[in-house]
């Protein structure tokens, strides 16, 4: 695809969106309905997860099959730290962050030797690696994983009220997803999206093409790694199956219902599959089977993802 | 022509692939300012010569200098810092991005003028120079009318001069041309020949090509690759006359004979 260039339609829905976000725990309390605001607050966490993938995929064309790792590694980080008497997501939030940087860097720095399949693969395999590592550590809990004492304290406010929580992750993702237009516009966003198109080209331009996709596949690892920090919060604990490599291939399923390499892609996906999830889950404990329908649909008729559908008929190039 | 220094100098140059050689000892010097042209037969190892020079390939043995400075060892990214830019035989650009962007990447990627690319929150169109200097190689190369079009929908030849745009956007001080005509339609193949000829007053160039044509209409001096050795190299008028090379070519029925 293109290089990317927000349209103004686009910024016009993601503004009408954020209203409708912030008013969301006023609208709750007003129906009663607040059990919502702590379902919000997860899909907006699952949003930033995805949309830290789509940076990664979607614009640097690394399809990742082992990004749950970075995104369990920043829940452990919260929960291991919290039981060692640091609460402060000052403190916590950073180290989740720098953890998934750095377990990026190392993966990132063996498996973008290869392309392809063998990148799906070993992504895939060292994501594993650190699954059953952590499944076998028993003083993390092993397969029961670790609870959350108390939510991180974030100065003067109070994360444990779920409204409180819920706007401060809206507001680390509005900044995330800000950031990622500017970083998308930005020199190096421009870099990495050519890579994507033609890495052999890019490379005979004079770009050193790996340690631009190293870095981009850190950046990525550090968003996932945030968002795991904020799911650890939301559910009060960390598990394994946080790592687990179906958690990877959901976020992927995510970016791809969304829109592989549209800014608001990864946050499109997390909201249709996960609230499709609630409410197909009343109705049959098959609905997995209705997910896989709509799959189909969005791949063989919105390959853009839904988020492509609102995007300008011009940006077919 | 008898600089004691090339700008590019390959020193008895081998590559084998399992048991077959490539390149066997080839040695080749390119001057400052020439348009020296590689040609020869099918399978002489002219590809391999290119992937050597470019960075794609590590040589066996042998050595490659580029102005002075051996790059046997160098990445093609560090190679291309240096000056040394190639353009593909099979055309090698961005399609679905629009021409003018093609060639702002290939600008953006000079450090050396614009600094480095890992810039995360500055916009692009702050350094409005990379816009302007792409459009005004547009305009060189007659693609100017054409850069908000998307690059895959462009014709061939068209896609030909993107090519070469591309390679000029590094703003090399060696140009190595593979094969630029390959494909062209002789109206197309017309435009090509002015552009090289054009091009030669500011860049020396390499290249390869089969249109033989062209070749002796644009070449300085000409170098001759059989069998991954160099057997010739000299003026054009000379290597029309050696007799090693029309031997070479007889014996090969798909090229017609210089």
């Amino acid at each position: 695809m293109a290089l990317y260039v927000s349209s103004p339609r686009r910024q016009v829905l993601a503004l009408a969106s954020l209203a409708g976000l912030v008013a969301l725990p006023w609208l709750a309390q007003l129906l009663e309905q607040t059990f919502y605001v702590s379902l919000a607050s997860r899909v907006l966490i699952f949003a930033l997860a995805a949309t830290s993938l789509n940076l990664v995929v979607g614009f640097g064309g690394m399809i990742s099959f082992g990004h749950a790792a970075f995104f369990g590694a920043g829940a452990y980080c919260v929960v291991v730290l919290a039981q060692n008497g640091v609460f402060s997501a000052w403190l916590a939030w950073p180290a989740a962050v720098a953890m998934g940087v750095l377990l990026a860097l190392l993966i990132g720095a063996i498996s973008l030797r290869t392309r392809g399949v063998y990148f799906i693969m070993i992504t895939l395999a060292f994501a594993q690696m650190a699954f059953y590592l952590v499944v076998s550590l028993k003083s993390w809990g092993g397969d029961d994983g670790l609870s959350l004492a108390q939510r991180s304290t974030l100065g003067w406010l109070d994360l444990k009220d779920d409204a409180v929580f819920y706007y401060v992750v809206l507001a680390l993702l509005a900044f995330v997803l800000f950031a990622f237009d500017r970083f998308a516009h930005a020199r190096f966003g421009r870099v990495i999206q050519g890579i994507r198109e033609n890495e052999t080209r890019m490379e005979a331009l004079g770009y050193p093409v790996f340690a631009y996709k190293l870095v981009c596949f850190a950046l990525g690892g550090g968003l996932a790694g945030l968002a795991g920090a904020l799911i650890a919060n939301q559910a009060g604990m960390a598990g394994p199956n946080l790592l687990y490599w179906t958690q990877s291939g959901t976020l992927l399923v995510m970016v791809v219902l969304g829109g592989v390499g549209s800014l608001y892609g990864g946050f499109v996906g997390a909201a249709l599959l996960l609230l499709a999830e609630e409410v197909l889950v009343g109705l049959t404990p098959h609905w997995q089977i209705g997910l896989g329908l709509v799959l189909l649909v969005v791949v063989l008729w919105a390959p853009r993802g839904v988020a492509g559908l609102f995007a300008r008929k011009r940006d077919d190039g | 022509m008898d600089d004691p220094r090339p700008l590019l100098e390959i020193r008895e140059v081998s590559k084998h692939f399992g048991g077959v050689y490539a390149l066997n000892e080839a040695t080749l010097a390119v001057h400052y300012g020439e348009i020296h042209a590689l040609i020869g037969p099918n399978g002489a190892g002219k590809t391999t010569l290119i992937h050597t020079l470019s960075g794609t390939l590590r040589p066996d043995r042998g050595r490659v200098y580029f102005s002075g400075s051996e790059v046997t060892k160098l990445a093609m990214h560090e190679r291309v810092a240096l000056g040394l830019a190639r353009s593909y035989q099979i055309t090698n650009i961005f399609p679905r991005l629009t021409v003018l962007d093609n060639v702002a990447l290939g600008v953006q990627a000079r450090t050396r003028d614009w600094g480095s690319s890992f810039r995360f929150w500055r916009p692009f169109s702050a350094d409005r120079g990379i816009v302007e200097e792409a459009r005004a190689l547009l305009e060189r190369v007659a693609l100017g009318a054409l850069a908000a079009r998307c690059a895959g929908n462009l014709a061939h030849g068209e896609q030909r001069a993107l090519e070469v745009a591309l390679a000029l956007a590094t703003r090399p001080r060696l140009l190595l041309l593979d094969e630029p005509m390959a494909g062209t339609g002789p109206e197309e193949s017309e435009r090509m020949v002015e552009l090289i000829a054009q091009l030669a007053r500011e860049v020396t160039i390499l290249l390869v090509e089969h249109d033989m044509d062209a070749v002796f209409r644009l070449a300085d001096r000409i170098s001759v690759l059989v069998g991954g050795s160099v057997v010739a190299t000299g003026l054009p008028e000379a290597i029309r006359a050696d007799p090693a090379v029309c031997r070479a070519y007889l014996g090969d029925s798909t090229e017609t004979p210089p």
